[in-house]
């Protein structure tokens, strides 16, 4: 089985999260849906650390997980830049250096329809930094 | 179920599917998603080429040898699909693109000038959002009451439930799965149809899975309106069924307006044609209807018996190896259920399930099966299924169990 895509970074941070849990207070939140599986996750901003709440598959819970360390201490412009790299990264499947473990995720790329379970938490990201909680994205699929 | 049935040699039923040879990720090809669409089988493909080939025109309109040649090939497949199901009369089968169109047709000719607002039409927990979004257009666009059966935690109908739905006497239509395409229940619809005549209700049966693995009689059912789609018969896209009795078809308005529907046509007013033409405006799905006719030759042929035998054999195979996986729930345990399979691993989403399942070739579809309402009932969010056609083989269920094996170590 050519298991790639669940490489032991993404099974580790899916099953061992270390920034899961909607915290007491926060700063800013987001979110996003995919009904067609299921898939939910929130985004919560305290100060410049993240936490999420993520309700569904590994890779949306990896994703969640790897995007909340990264986005750590970043500005909105930062964020920004750092999300534009990722989906690059997970659409075409080439890792480059800033990303990190990030990187891990590239083999999404193979699997188009799986796509949105790595990107969701991004746009939930986004929406929180826009100020619009439910600006995240719920396609209705 | 005839004595003499012979079980199917499914190894060279399988030469008629040219997909199945096929290595997907360089494994062999197995389709577990035929609940979904059926893969088609050579004389359907060949019917369809041939008519494109060799005997097409429109149909109904030209009186030239071509034209003629089609419609009497269109217009056979409204006999064979008469004898599939048993209708009283070929008038009684209304061609359409999908079972979701023919419940919207009902929904729309039928509900809006048999129902009158504060009628009420009452559908079951389990039901496929085919049959569940129009009565919700029908109740804001007409005013008619919509009512949810619900179903007992084995997924069979709850018959409690039922009876309060009604009490009453408001119900005037049912409309039910004849088979669950989650949980594979099979509803028991002869009694069903006696329970709602005695209570003054049609009953409106969605065969969209049921038709695939049984032989459906409407009349012993004595079923209302009766609805499935061709592609999930081993027959192509684009062309679906509605039957209904004749004293119904014969009051309800036209659905759609244009060629075809109409019996006389003036720039002011038009008067309808009979049915089942009143139902069919404009071009149909000409080659593929023949290519359904073709399916139904197909499953004859090969013997809806025969077939039920050959599932009814892998679905308890299959119960069998998935339930030795530990942490899959199997969802629904129903008495009478046919060849779909809908499970959750304790550790592994169902996305993720079917992922790493396509790595080894293997086909199983996850979601929320367009029936959010039941994963909401059965308190999931979505789950992996595996179904069955004629053509699936043992060893395919017990590819899938090594597969899943393989998913719960990873998750482990
Ligand atoms: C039980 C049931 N009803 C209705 C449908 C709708 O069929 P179609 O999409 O062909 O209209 C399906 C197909 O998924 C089904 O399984």
């Amino acid at each position: 089985m050519n298991e790639a895509l669940y490489d032991s970074i993404v099974l580790d941070r899916a099953r061992h999260p270390r920034h899961a849990g909607r915290p007491a207070a926060f700063d800013a939140m987001g979110a996003g849906e995919n009904r067609m599986c299921g898939d939910q996750v929130s985004i919560f901003r305290v100060g410049s650390t993240y936490r999420h709440e993520a309700v569904g598959c590994a890779i949306l819970a990896a994703s969640a997980e790897l995007m909340c360390d990264a986005a750590t201490g970043k500005n909105a412009g930062e964020i920004a830049i750092l999300a534009k790299s990722f989906e690059q990264l997970v659409k075409t499947g080439q890792a480059s250096p800033e990303l990190g473990d990030l990187n891990a995720l590239a083999g999404i790329a193979q699997y188009p329809s799986r796509l949105r379970c790595a990107t969701l938490p991004w746009s939930a990201l986004k929406a929180s930094l826009a100020g619009d909680p439910g600006a995240g994205d719920r396609d209705h699929d | 179920m005839s004595q003499a049935t012979q079980p199917l040699d499914v190894h060279k039923l399988r030469e008629d599917f040219p997909i199945l040879s096929q290595k997907v990720h360089g494994k062999p090809f197995v389709f577990l998603d035929s609940g979904a669409s059926a893969q088609k089988p050579k004389q359907v493909i060949e019917a369809m080429r041939f008519v494109m080939e060799a005997q097409y025109a429109n149909v109904h309109r030209g009186l030239h040898y071509m034209s003629e040649k089609a419609s009497d090939a269109y217009e056979a497949v409204r006999d064979k699909v008469a004898e599939l199901i048993n209708a009283g009369s070929r008038d009684e089968i209304v061609f359409t693109r999908n079972a979701t169109e023919s419940v919207n047709l009902v929904a729309y000719t039928w509900g809006r000038s048999a129902l009158k607002p504060g009628d009420a039409v009452a559908v079951s927990e389990m039901e496929h959002h085919a049959n569940l979004v129009p009565w919700q257009m029908l109740r804001d666009a007409h005013g008619t009451a919509l009512r949810i059966v619900k179903i007992t935690e084995s997924g069979e109908l709850d018959w409690d439930s039922l009876e309060e739905v009604f009490a009453d006497g408001k119900v005037k239509l049912l409309s039910l799965t004849h088979m669950s395409n989650v949980l594979g229940t099979y509803t028991p619809v002869e009694r069903l149809a006696k329970f709602a005549h005695e209570r003054g209700a049609k009953l409106m049966l969605d065969g969209a899975q049921a038709i695939v693995h049984r032989a459906v009689d409407v009349r012993a059912i004595d079923a209302d309106f009766y609805v499935f789609s061709g592609h999930k018969l081993y027959g192509p896209t684009g062309i679906g069924v509605l039957y209904a009795k004749a004293e119904i078809l014969e009051q309800m308005p036209p659905f759609m307006g244009g060629g075809d529907m109409i019996a006389s046509v003036g720039y002011q007013n038009s008067t309808w044609a009979k049915p089942p033409h009143r139902f069919e405006a404009g071009t149909p799905a000409i080659i593929e209807t023949i290519g359904l006719g073709a399916a139904i030759d197909y499953v004859r042929a090969v013997g809806f018996d025969a077939i039920a035998e050959h599932e009814r054999h892998l679905t308890e195979h299959a119960l069998g190896v998935l339930s030795q996986i530990e942490g899959l729930r199997i969802l629904g345990s129903a008495q009478d259920r046919g060849g779909v399979i809908s499970f959750v691993m304790k550790d592994a989403h169902a996305h993720d399930i079917a992922t790493l399942l396509d790595r080894q070739g293997i086909a199983v579809r996850a979601g929320h099966h367009c029936a959010e309402p039941l994963m909401g009932r059965l308190g999931v969010t979505s789950t992996a299924r595996a179904s069955f056609g004629l053509y699936t083989l043992p060893e395919e269920i017990d590819a899938l169990a090594t597969g899943l094996e393989r998913v719960r170590k990873i998750f482990a």
